[in-house]
Protein backbone atom coordinates (compact mmCIF):
# COMPACT_ATOMS: atom_id res chain seq x y z
CA UNK A 1 0.00 0.00 0.00
CA UNK A 2 1.35 3.81 -0.62
CA UNK A 3 1.56 5.96 2.87
CA UNK A 4 -1.56 8.01 1.53
CA UNK A 5 -3.11 4.20 1.01
CA UNK A 6 -2.72 3.11 4.84
CA UNK A 7 -3.07 6.27 6.53
CA UNK A 8 -6.67 6.64 5.09
CA UNK A 9 -7.61 2.97 5.95
CA UNK A 10 -6.06 3.35 9.44
CA UNK A 11 -8.10 6.44 9.88
CA UNK A 12 -11.49 4.65 8.73
CA UNK A 13 -10.38 1.88 10.87
CA UNK A 14 -9.97 4.05 13.62
CA UNK A 15 -13.92 5.50 12.93
CA UNK A 16 -13.02 8.06 11.22
CA UNK A 17 -15.89 8.03 9.17
CA UNK A 18 -16.49 11.61 7.27
CA UNK A 19 -13.60 13.32 5.46
CA UNK A 20 -13.10 16.53 3.91
CA UNK A 21 -11.21 17.69 1.18
CA UNK A 22 -9.48 19.50 -1.81
CA UNK A 23 -7.49 18.01 -3.90
CA UNK A 24 -3.49 18.66 -4.05
CA UNK A 25 -0.36 16.66 -4.65
CA UNK A 26 1.03 14.26 -3.28
CA UNK A 27 -1.89 13.56 -0.90
CA UNK A 28 -4.78 13.18 -3.34
CA UNK A 29 -4.72 9.10 -2.27
CA UNK A 30 -6.35 10.02 0.59
CA UNK A 31 -8.97 11.71 -0.70
CA UNK A 32 -9.48 9.15 -3.58
CA UNK A 33 -9.39 6.65 -0.62
CA UNK A 34 -11.80 7.88 1.47
CA UNK A 35 -14.52 8.27 -1.69
CA UNK A 36 -14.70 4.83 -2.39
CA UNK A 37 -14.42 3.74 0.86
CA UNK A 38 -16.60 5.40 3.17
CA UNK A 39 -19.90 5.88 0.81
CA UNK A 40 -19.76 2.21 1.74
CA UNK A 41 -19.79 2.23 5.12
CA UNK A 42 -22.59 4.80 5.91
CA UNK A 43 -20.02 7.89 5.56
CA UNK A 44 -19.59 11.06 4.18
CA UNK A 45 -16.88 11.93 1.48
CA UNK A 46 -17.03 15.77 0.62
CA UNK A 47 -14.60 17.10 -2.09
CA UNK A 48 -15.70 20.68 -0.99
CA UNK A 49 -14.60 23.85 -3.25
CA UNK A 50 -11.64 25.13 -1.26
CA UNK A 51 -9.30 23.89 1.71
CA UNK A 52 -11.03 26.95 3.87
CA UNK A 53 -14.34 25.47 3.21
CA UNK A 54 -12.86 21.69 3.87
CA UNK A 55 -11.41 22.82 7.01
CA UNK A 56 -15.08 24.73 8.09
CA UNK A 57 -16.67 21.69 7.66
CA UNK A 58 -14.52 19.41 9.61
CA UNK A 59 -14.99 22.51 12.24
CA UNK A 60 -18.90 21.44 12.43
CA UNK A 61 -18.61 17.69 12.17
CA UNK A 62 -15.80 17.31 14.73
CA UNK A 63 -18.49 20.21 17.07
CA UNK A 64 -21.13 16.90 16.14
CA UNK A 65 -18.24 14.58 18.14
CA UNK A 66 -17.86 12.16 15.48
CA UNK A 67 -14.22 11.20 14.05
CA UNK A 68 -13.79 13.40 11.49
CA UNK A 69 -10.24 14.43 9.21
CA UNK A 70 -8.87 16.53 6.54
CA UNK A 71 -5.78 16.22 4.62
CA UNK A 72 -3.60 18.48 2.25
CA UNK A 73 -0.39 19.44 1.05
CA UNK A 74 1.20 22.39 2.38
CA UNK A 75 -0.25 25.07 0.64
CA UNK A 76 -3.67 23.99 1.62
CA UNK A 77 -2.28 23.80 4.99
CA UNK A 78 -1.24 27.58 5.00
CA UNK A 79 -5.10 28.07 3.63
CA UNK A 80 -6.88 25.64 6.42
CA UNK A 81 -4.89 27.50 9.42
CA UNK A 82 -7.48 30.14 10.10
CA UNK A 83 -9.96 26.96 10.52
CA UNK A 84 -7.40 24.99 12.53
CA UNK A 85 -6.97 27.58 15.04
CA UNK A 86 -10.59 28.12 15.37
CA UNK A 87 -10.78 24.15 15.87
CA UNK A 88 -8.58 24.31 18.54
CA UNK A 89 -10.21 28.12 20.41
CA UNK A 90 -13.64 25.69 20.46
CA UNK A 91 -11.45 22.63 21.82
CA UNK A 92 -12.71 20.28 18.92
CA UNK A 93 -10.62 17.13 18.06
CA UNK A 94 -10.21 16.20 14.22
CA UNK A 95 -7.25 15.04 12.89
CA UNK A 96 -5.36 17.17 9.73
CA UNK A 97 -2.97 15.36 7.65
CA UNK A 98 0.43 17.14 5.79
CA UNK A 99 1.86 15.58 3.34
CA UNK A 100 4.29 18.13 2.63
CA UNK A 101 5.65 19.42 -0.70
CA UNK A 102 7.76 22.33 -1.58
CA UNK A 103 7.44 25.75 -0.92
CA UNK A 104 7.00 28.80 -0.20
CA UNK A 105 4.27 29.77 -2.33
CA UNK A 106 3.21 26.77 -4.86
CA UNK A 107 6.75 25.86 -4.55
CA UNK A 108 6.83 22.25 -5.50
CA UNK A 109 5.53 19.29 -5.87
CA UNK A 110 8.07 17.09 -4.41
CA UNK A 111 8.85 16.00 -0.84
CA UNK A 112 9.82 18.49 1.56
CA UNK A 113 9.72 19.22 5.47
CA UNK A 114 9.72 22.58 5.25
CA UNK A 115 6.54 22.93 6.98
CA UNK A 116 8.05 22.08 10.76
CA UNK A 117 8.05 25.45 12.30
CA UNK A 118 4.51 26.26 10.55
CA UNK A 119 3.55 22.35 12.02
CA UNK A 120 5.03 23.53 15.42
CA UNK A 121 4.51 26.91 16.05
CA UNK A 122 2.29 28.49 13.25
CA UNK A 123 -0.77 26.21 12.30
CA UNK A 124 -2.94 29.39 13.42
CA UNK A 125 -3.12 32.22 15.58
CA UNK A 126 -3.50 32.72 19.31
CA UNK A 127 -2.16 31.27 22.24
CA UNK A 128 -2.38 27.30 20.74
CA UNK A 129 -0.16 24.29 20.48
CA UNK A 130 -1.02 21.47 18.43
CA UNK A 131 0.48 18.16 19.14
CA UNK A 132 2.74 17.03 15.81
CA UNK A 133 3.01 13.26 15.09
CA UNK A 134 5.88 12.30 12.20
CA UNK A 135 5.88 8.75 10.98
CA UNK A 136 8.23 8.07 9.07
CA UNK A 137 7.03 4.01 7.34
CA UNK A 138 4.21 3.19 6.08
CA UNK A 139 3.41 1.24 8.55
CA UNK A 140 3.68 4.20 11.11
CA UNK A 141 1.76 6.18 8.33
CA UNK A 142 -1.12 3.68 9.50
CA UNK A 143 -0.52 3.43 13.23
CA UNK A 144 0.15 7.10 14.22
CA UNK A 145 -3.38 7.81 12.46
CA UNK A 146 -5.24 5.83 14.88
CA UNK A 147 -2.89 7.14 18.04
CA UNK A 148 -4.09 10.73 16.66
CA UNK A 149 -7.31 10.32 16.87
CA UNK A 150 -7.28 8.89 19.96
CA UNK A 151 -5.30 11.87 21.07
CA UNK A 152 -7.52 14.35 19.35
CA UNK A 153 -10.70 13.09 21.19
CA UNK A 154 -8.95 12.43 24.80
CA UNK A 155 -7.75 15.82 25.19
CA UNK A 156 -10.08 17.77 22.91
CA UNK A 157 -7.62 19.48 20.40
CA UNK A 158 -7.02 18.98 16.54
CA UNK A 159 -3.68 16.62 16.12
CA UNK A 160 -1.79 17.06 13.05
CA UNK A 161 0.32 14.38 11.07
CA UNK A 162 3.58 15.65 9.46
CA UNK A 163 4.41 13.77 7.03
CA UNK A 164 6.00 13.71 3.50
CA UNK A 165 5.31 13.14 -0.38
CA UNK A 166 8.14 10.28 -0.28
CA UNK A 167 6.01 8.79 2.86
CA UNK A 168 2.62 9.64 0.94
CA UNK A 169 3.92 7.93 -2.50
CA UNK A 170 6.16 5.29 -1.33
CA UNK A 171 4.59 2.12 -1.26
CA UNK A 172 5.90 -0.96 1.80
CA UNK A 173 4.42 -3.83 3.31
CA UNK A 174 1.72 -2.59 6.43
CA UNK A 175 -0.95 -4.00 9.01
CA UNK A 176 -3.54 -2.79 10.97
CA UNK A 177 -4.26 -5.19 13.94
CA UNK A 178 -3.60 -2.78 16.47
CA UNK A 179 -5.82 -0.31 14.65
CA UNK A 180 -8.85 -2.05 14.35
CA UNK A 181 -11.59 -3.05 11.57
CA UNK A 182 -13.55 -0.96 10.09
CA UNK A 183 -17.06 -2.88 11.01
CA UNK A 184 -15.54 -2.33 14.78
CA UNK A 185 -13.41 0.78 14.86
CA UNK A 186 -11.65 1.01 18.14
CA UNK A 187 -14.05 2.28 20.60
CA UNK A 188 -11.38 3.99 22.42
CA UNK A 189 -13.25 7.63 21.86
CA UNK A 190 -14.21 9.48 25.31
CA UNK A 191 -17.89 9.69 25.37
CA UNK A 192 -18.69 12.95 24.36
CA UNK A 193 -21.14 14.67 26.54
CA UNK A 194 -19.92 18.54 25.28
CA UNK A 195 -21.38 17.57 21.59
CA UNK A 196 -23.86 19.74 19.94
CA UNK A 197 -26.08 17.11 18.32
CA UNK A 198 -29.67 16.53 18.92
CA UNK A 199 -30.98 15.81 22.70
CA UNK A 200 -34.59 16.33 22.64
CA UNK A 201 -34.92 19.01 25.46
CA UNK A 202 -33.43 16.26 27.77
CA UNK A 203 -30.04 18.42 28.69
CA UNK A 204 -29.35 22.69 28.65
CA UNK A 205 -27.69 23.44 25.15
CA UNK A 206 -24.10 22.47 24.59
CA UNK A 207 -22.38 25.62 23.34
CA UNK A 208 -18.89 25.35 20.71
CA UNK A 209 -17.81 28.80 20.54
CA UNK A 210 -14.08 29.98 20.35
CA UNK A 211 -15.03 33.85 21.22
CA UNK A 212 -14.43 34.68 24.39
CA UNK A 213 -14.92 38.72 25.18
CA UNK A 214 -14.17 39.29 28.81
CA UNK A 215 -10.18 38.89 29.59
CA UNK A 216 -10.91 36.63 32.71
CA UNK A 217 -12.74 34.23 30.64
CA UNK A 218 -9.93 33.91 28.01
CA UNK A 219 -7.61 33.65 29.74
CA UNK A 220 -8.64 31.10 32.20
CA UNK A 221 -9.81 28.75 28.80
CA UNK A 222 -6.35 29.44 27.69
CA UNK A 223 -4.46 28.49 30.61
CA UNK A 224 -6.86 25.47 31.24
CA UNK A 225 -5.77 24.67 27.75
CA UNK A 226 -2.02 24.82 28.57
CA UNK A 227 -2.67 22.49 31.46
CA UNK A 228 -3.88 19.58 28.90
CA UNK A 229 -1.14 20.15 26.82
CA UNK A 230 1.44 20.10 29.66
CA UNK A 231 -0.14 16.62 30.21
CA UNK A 232 0.31 15.71 26.73
CA UNK A 233 3.99 16.85 26.93
CA UNK A 234 4.54 14.31 30.30
CA UNK A 235 2.74 11.36 28.58
CA UNK A 236 2.96 11.11 24.91
CA UNK A 237 6.48 12.79 23.79
CA UNK A 238 8.00 10.47 21.88
CA UNK A 239 11.26 9.26 20.11
CA UNK A 240 13.28 6.06 18.82
CA UNK A 241 16.92 6.33 19.71
CA UNK A 242 19.37 3.86 18.23
CA UNK A 243 23.21 3.05 19.21
CA UNK A 244 22.87 5.96 21.14
CA UNK A 245 24.57 4.46 24.59
CA UNK A 246 28.72 5.50 24.19
CA UNK A 247 27.73 7.87 20.72
CA UNK A 248 30.36 10.12 19.83
CA UNK A 249 27.65 11.95 16.95
CA UNK A 250 24.08 12.00 17.33
CA UNK A 251 22.30 12.22 14.23
CA UNK A 252 18.77 13.50 14.73
CA UNK A 253 16.19 13.25 11.85
CA UNK A 254 12.42 12.78 11.65
CA UNK A 255 10.25 11.61 9.14
CA UNK A 256 11.59 10.20 5.62
CA UNK A 257 14.87 11.83 6.57
CA UNK A 258 14.90 9.67 9.34
CA UNK A 259 15.34 6.45 7.26
CA UNK A 260 18.18 8.05 5.10
CA UNK A 261 20.10 8.94 8.34
CA UNK A 262 20.06 5.66 9.86
CA UNK A 263 21.50 4.25 6.74
CA UNK A 264 24.37 7.10 7.03
CA UNK A 265 24.70 6.49 10.56
CA UNK A 266 25.39 2.53 10.17
CA UNK A 267 27.72 3.00 7.00
CA UNK A 268 29.66 5.62 9.31
CA UNK A 269 29.83 2.82 12.16
CA UNK A 270 31.07 0.71 9.34
CA UNK A 271 34.03 2.89 9.49
CA UNK A 272 34.50 3.12 12.97
CA UNK A 273 32.45 6.46 13.28
CA UNK A 274 30.52 5.58 17.01
CA UNK A 275 27.48 7.37 15.12
CA UNK A 276 23.54 6.56 16.55
CA UNK A 277 20.78 8.24 15.67
CA UNK A 278 17.56 10.04 17.20
CA UNK A 279 13.87 9.73 15.51
CA UNK A 280 11.60 11.96 17.30
CA UNK A 281 7.90 10.30 16.84
CA UNK A 282 6.32 13.51 18.31
CA UNK A 283 7.49 17.13 17.05
CA UNK A 284 5.20 19.24 19.36
CA UNK A 285 6.06 17.91 22.22
CA UNK A 286 9.25 17.65 21.19
CA UNK A 287 10.78 14.33 23.05
CA UNK A 288 13.22 17.27 24.57
CA UNK A 289 14.35 14.50 27.58
CA UNK A 290 14.54 11.57 25.30
CA UNK A 291 17.03 13.71 23.25
CA UNK A 292 19.40 15.12 26.38
CA UNK A 293 19.00 10.95 27.59
CA UNK A 294 20.22 10.15 23.64
CA UNK A 295 23.05 12.94 23.39
CA UNK A 296 24.52 11.69 27.46
CA UNK A 297 27.64 11.11 25.42
CA UNK A 298 27.55 12.65 22.36
CA UNK A 299 30.33 14.99 21.72
CA UNK A 300 27.90 16.62 18.86
CA UNK A 301 24.91 16.66 17.20
CA UNK A 302 24.19 16.36 13.89
CA UNK A 303 20.41 17.77 12.14
CA UNK A 304 19.33 16.45 9.41
CA UNK A 305 16.08 17.80 7.42
CA UNK A 306 14.40 18.15 3.80
CA UNK A 307 14.93 22.16 4.63
CA UNK A 308 17.20 24.70 5.25
CA UNK A 309 16.89 23.69 8.81
CA UNK A 310 13.99 23.94 11.08
CA UNK A 311 13.93 21.41 13.62
CA UNK A 312 17.39 22.66 14.48
CA UNK A 313 15.91 24.93 16.40
CA UNK A 314 14.27 22.73 18.84
CA UNK A 315 17.49 20.50 18.85
CA UNK A 316 19.57 23.39 20.44
CA UNK A 317 16.82 24.44 22.95
CA UNK A 318 16.24 21.04 24.12
CA UNK A 319 20.06 20.35 24.62
CA UNK A 320 20.24 24.25 25.97
CA UNK A 321 23.19 25.06 23.93
CA UNK A 322 24.96 22.36 25.79
CA UNK A 323 26.54 20.34 22.53
CA UNK A 324 27.50 21.80 19.08
CA UNK A 325 24.97 20.81 16.77
CA UNK A 326 25.57 20.98 13.05
CA UNK A 327 23.40 20.58 9.85
CA UNK A 328 22.88 19.44 6.82
CA UNK A 329 19.99 20.17 4.46
CA UNK A 330 18.52 19.52 1.36
CA UNK A 331 15.45 21.51 -0.19
CA UNK A 332 13.34 22.41 -3.57
CA UNK A 333 12.23 18.70 -3.77
CA UNK A 334 15.46 16.98 -3.14
CA UNK A 335 15.72 13.85 -0.83
CA UNK A 336 19.12 13.63 0.96
CA UNK A 337 21.32 10.51 0.08
CA UNK A 338 22.46 8.46 2.55
CA UNK A 339 25.99 9.15 1.06
CA UNK A 340 25.74 13.26 1.61
CA UNK A 341 24.50 12.66 5.48
CA UNK A 342 27.76 10.27 5.37
CA UNK A 343 29.72 13.02 3.84
CA UNK A 344 28.60 15.45 6.54
CA UNK A 345 29.57 13.11 9.11
CA UNK A 346 32.62 12.40 8.35
CA UNK A 347 33.03 15.98 8.03
CA UNK A 348 32.43 17.05 11.16
CA UNK A 349 33.50 13.98 13.29
CA UNK B 1 21.38 -7.50 1.60
CA UNK B 2 19.64 -4.77 -0.53
CA UNK B 3 19.11 -4.66 -3.71
CA UNK B 4 18.07 -1.22 -5.60
CA UNK B 5 16.38 -1.88 -8.73
CA UNK B 6 15.42 0.91 -10.90
CA UNK B 7 12.93 0.35 -13.66
CA UNK B 8 12.50 3.46 -16.06
CA UNK B 9 10.71 4.09 -19.69
CA UNK B 10 7.64 5.78 -20.75
CA UNK B 11 4.54 6.07 -18.75
CA UNK B 12 1.94 3.83 -20.34
CA UNK B 13 4.76 1.09 -20.46
CA UNK B 14 3.78 -0.44 -17.21
CA UNK B 15 6.93 0.64 -15.53
CA UNK B 16 5.31 1.06 -12.14
CA UNK B 17 3.08 -2.27 -12.39
CA UNK B 18 6.97 -4.11 -12.99
CA UNK B 19 8.16 -2.38 -10.06
CA UNK B 20 5.15 -3.07 -7.60
CA UNK B 21 4.96 -6.94 -8.86
CA UNK B 22 8.70 -7.14 -8.13
CA UNK B 23 7.99 -5.73 -4.69
CA UNK B 24 5.44 -8.51 -4.04
CA UNK B 25 7.97 -10.89 -5.29
CA UNK B 26 10.31 -9.55 -2.59
CA UNK B 27 7.51 -9.55 0.38
CA UNK B 28 6.68 -13.29 -0.92
CA UNK B 29 10.14 -14.66 -0.36
CA UNK B 30 10.03 -12.85 3.27
CA UNK B 31 11.89 -9.67 2.49
CA UNK B 32 11.68 -6.41 3.65
CA UNK B 33 10.65 -3.94 0.56
CA UNK B 34 9.95 -0.43 -0.36
CA UNK B 35 8.65 0.57 -3.79
CA UNK B 36 8.89 4.60 -4.60
CA UNK B 37 7.44 5.86 -8.15
CA UNK B 38 8.61 9.43 -10.20
CA UNK B 39 5.62 11.03 -9.39
CA UNK B 40 4.94 14.80 -11.61
CA UNK B 41 2.96 16.78 -13.83
CA UNK B 42 3.72 14.68 -17.02
CA UNK B 43 3.03 11.00 -16.61
CA UNK B 44 1.40 9.73 -19.36
CA UNK B 45 3.97 10.20 -22.40
CA UNK B 46 6.64 11.53 -20.57
CA UNK B 47 9.22 9.56 -18.35
CA UNK B 48 8.58 7.96 -15.47
CA UNK B 49 10.64 5.71 -13.13
CA UNK B 50 10.03 3.96 -10.08
CA UNK B 51 12.41 2.67 -7.47
CA UNK B 52 12.48 -0.55 -5.49
CA UNK B 53 14.59 -2.11 -2.79
CA UNK B 54 14.44 -5.70 -1.58
CA UNK B 55 16.54 -6.19 1.35
CA UNK B 56 17.24 -8.41 4.50
CA UNK B 57 16.85 -5.64 6.92
CA UNK B 58 14.99 -2.18 7.14
CA UNK B 59 15.39 -0.34 4.25
CA UNK B 60 16.61 3.55 4.63
CA UNK B 61 16.03 5.33 2.04
CA UNK B 62 13.69 4.07 -0.75
CA UNK B 63 14.66 6.36 -3.34
CA UNK B 64 17.71 4.56 -5.37
CA UNK B 65 20.24 6.44 -6.91
CA UNK B 66 22.62 3.92 -7.55
CA UNK B 67 20.77 0.70 -8.65
CA UNK B 68 22.68 -2.81 -8.63
CA UNK B 69 20.08 -3.77 -11.26
CA UNK B 70 18.91 -1.18 -13.53
CA UNK B 71 15.95 -1.79 -16.37
CA UNK B 72 15.62 1.31 -18.81
CA UNK B 73 12.46 0.95 -21.52
CA UNK B 74 13.04 3.86 -23.51
CA UNK B 75 16.50 5.89 -25.07
CA UNK B 76 16.20 9.34 -22.44
CA UNK B 77 16.31 7.10 -19.67
CA UNK B 78 19.07 5.08 -20.76
CA UNK B 79 20.71 7.94 -21.42
CA UNK B 80 19.73 9.32 -17.93
CA UNK B 81 20.33 6.25 -15.51
CA UNK B 82 22.81 4.18 -16.96
CA UNK B 83 25.84 5.82 -15.40
CA UNK B 84 24.20 5.56 -12.02
CA UNK B 85 24.54 1.83 -12.23
CA UNK B 86 26.63 0.70 -9.33
CA UNK B 87 30.00 -1.17 -10.30
CA UNK B 88 29.45 -4.36 -11.45
CA UNK B 89 25.76 -4.00 -11.75
CA UNK B 90 23.53 -4.88 -14.55
CA UNK B 91 21.49 -2.77 -17.42
CA UNK B 92 18.70 -4.31 -18.89
CA UNK B 93 18.01 -2.66 -22.45
CA UNK B 94 14.80 -2.87 -23.78
CA UNK B 95 16.53 -2.48 -27.46
CA UNK B 96 13.18 -1.83 -29.24
CA UNK B 97 13.83 1.33 -28.91
CA UNK B 98 17.44 2.05 -27.52
CA UNK B 99 19.54 1.50 -30.81
CA UNK B 100 23.01 2.46 -30.14
CA UNK B 101 24.99 0.67 -27.87
CA UNK B 102 25.67 2.61 -24.49
CA UNK B 103 27.09 2.63 -20.92
CA UNK B 104 30.26 2.20 -20.17
CA UNK B 105 32.14 -1.21 -19.67
CA UNK B 106 32.28 -1.25 -15.25
CA UNK B 107 28.38 -3.04 -15.56
CA UNK B 108 27.00 -6.17 -17.49
CA UNK B 109 24.43 -4.58 -19.83
CA UNK B 110 21.92 -6.77 -21.66
CA UNK B 111 20.04 -5.98 -24.65
CA UNK B 112 16.12 -7.70 -25.02
CA UNK B 113 14.34 -6.40 -27.79
CA UNK B 114 11.16 -7.00 -25.15
CA UNK B 115 8.66 -4.56 -26.76
CA UNK B 116 9.27 -6.65 -30.22
CA UNK B 117 9.34 -10.49 -28.18
CA UNK B 118 5.83 -9.18 -26.83
CA UNK B 119 4.51 -7.93 -30.30
CA UNK B 120 5.26 -11.28 -31.56
CA UNK B 121 4.27 -13.66 -28.96
CA UNK B 122 0.91 -11.95 -28.85
CA UNK B 123 1.50 -10.32 -25.27
CA UNK B 124 1.34 -6.82 -26.40
CA UNK B 125 1.82 -4.30 -23.32
CA UNK B 126 3.92 -6.94 -21.82
CA UNK B 127 7.48 -5.68 -22.76
CA UNK B 128 7.74 -4.73 -18.90
CA UNK B 129 7.73 -8.19 -17.56
CA UNK B 130 9.33 -9.45 -20.47
CA UNK B 131 12.18 -7.72 -19.16
CA UNK B 132 11.67 -8.32 -15.39
CA UNK B 133 11.81 -11.92 -16.41
CA UNK B 134 15.51 -11.13 -17.71
CA UNK B 135 16.42 -9.22 -14.85
CA UNK B 136 15.20 -11.75 -12.26
CA UNK B 137 17.48 -14.66 -14.26
CA UNK B 138 20.06 -13.02 -14.63
CA UNK B 139 20.39 -11.35 -10.58
CA UNK B 140 18.83 -14.11 -8.97
CA UNK B 141 17.05 -12.36 -7.28
CA UNK B 142 14.03 -14.46 -6.68
CA UNK B 143 12.39 -17.71 -7.40
CA UNK B 144 10.20 -18.12 -10.48
CA UNK B 145 7.40 -19.71 -7.82
CA UNK B 146 7.51 -16.17 -5.94
CA UNK B 147 7.22 -14.20 -8.99
CA UNK B 148 3.88 -16.51 -10.15
CA UNK B 149 2.33 -16.06 -6.84
CA UNK B 150 2.92 -13.00 -6.97
CA UNK B 151 1.19 -12.32 -10.49
CA UNK B 152 -1.72 -13.49 -8.65
CA UNK B 153 -1.70 -11.40 -6.30
CA UNK B 154 -0.66 -8.36 -7.96
CA UNK B 155 -3.29 -9.42 -11.12
CA UNK B 156 -7.12 -7.97 -10.57
CA UNK B 157 -9.30 -11.29 -9.57
CA UNK B 158 -11.31 -9.90 -12.56
CA UNK B 159 -8.17 -10.47 -14.95
CA UNK B 160 -7.00 -13.92 -13.99
CA UNK B 161 -6.28 -15.20 -17.24
CA UNK B 162 -3.70 -12.18 -17.38
CA UNK B 163 -1.24 -14.25 -14.65
CA UNK B 164 -0.51 -17.02 -17.36
CA UNK B 165 0.31 -14.04 -20.06
CA UNK B 166 2.83 -12.56 -17.12
CA UNK B 167 4.54 -15.60 -16.27
CA UNK B 168 4.41 -16.52 -20.26
CA UNK B 169 6.01 -13.08 -20.39
CA UNK B 170 8.29 -13.96 -17.47
CA UNK B 171 9.71 -17.12 -19.23
CA UNK B 172 10.37 -15.59 -22.75
CA UNK B 173 12.34 -12.62 -20.95
CA UNK B 174 14.08 -15.28 -18.94
CA UNK B 175 14.98 -17.29 -22.17
CA UNK B 176 16.00 -14.53 -24.16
Amino acid sequence: MKGNEALAEAAVRAGCRHYFGYPITPQNEIAAYMSKRLPKIGGVFIQAESEISAINMVYGCAAAGTRCMTSSSSPGISLKTEGISYLAGADLPCVIVNVQRGGPGLGSIQPSQADYWQATRALGHGDLRIPVLAPSTVQEMADMTGKAFDLADEYRAPVMILADGLLGQMMEPVSFPDIGNADEPRAKAVPKKWAAVGHGNSRGKNIINSLYLQPEKLEEKITERFKRYEEIKNKHAGAVSENCDGADIVIAAYGATARIARSAAETAREKGIKAGTFRPLTLYPFPEKELREACKTAKKVLVAEMSMGQMVDDVKLALECKLPVEFFGRTGGFIPGPGEILNKITEVT
Amino acid sequence: MTSEILIAGFGGQGILFAGKLLSYVGLIDGKEVSWLPSYGPAMRGGTCNCSVCVSDKPIGSPLVLNPDALIVMNAPSCDKFIGSVKEGGKAFIDSSFVGKERGDPRIDRYYIPATELARDNGLKGMANIIMLGKMIKETGLASFDAVKRAAEKTVPAGKADLVEANMRAIEIGAAN
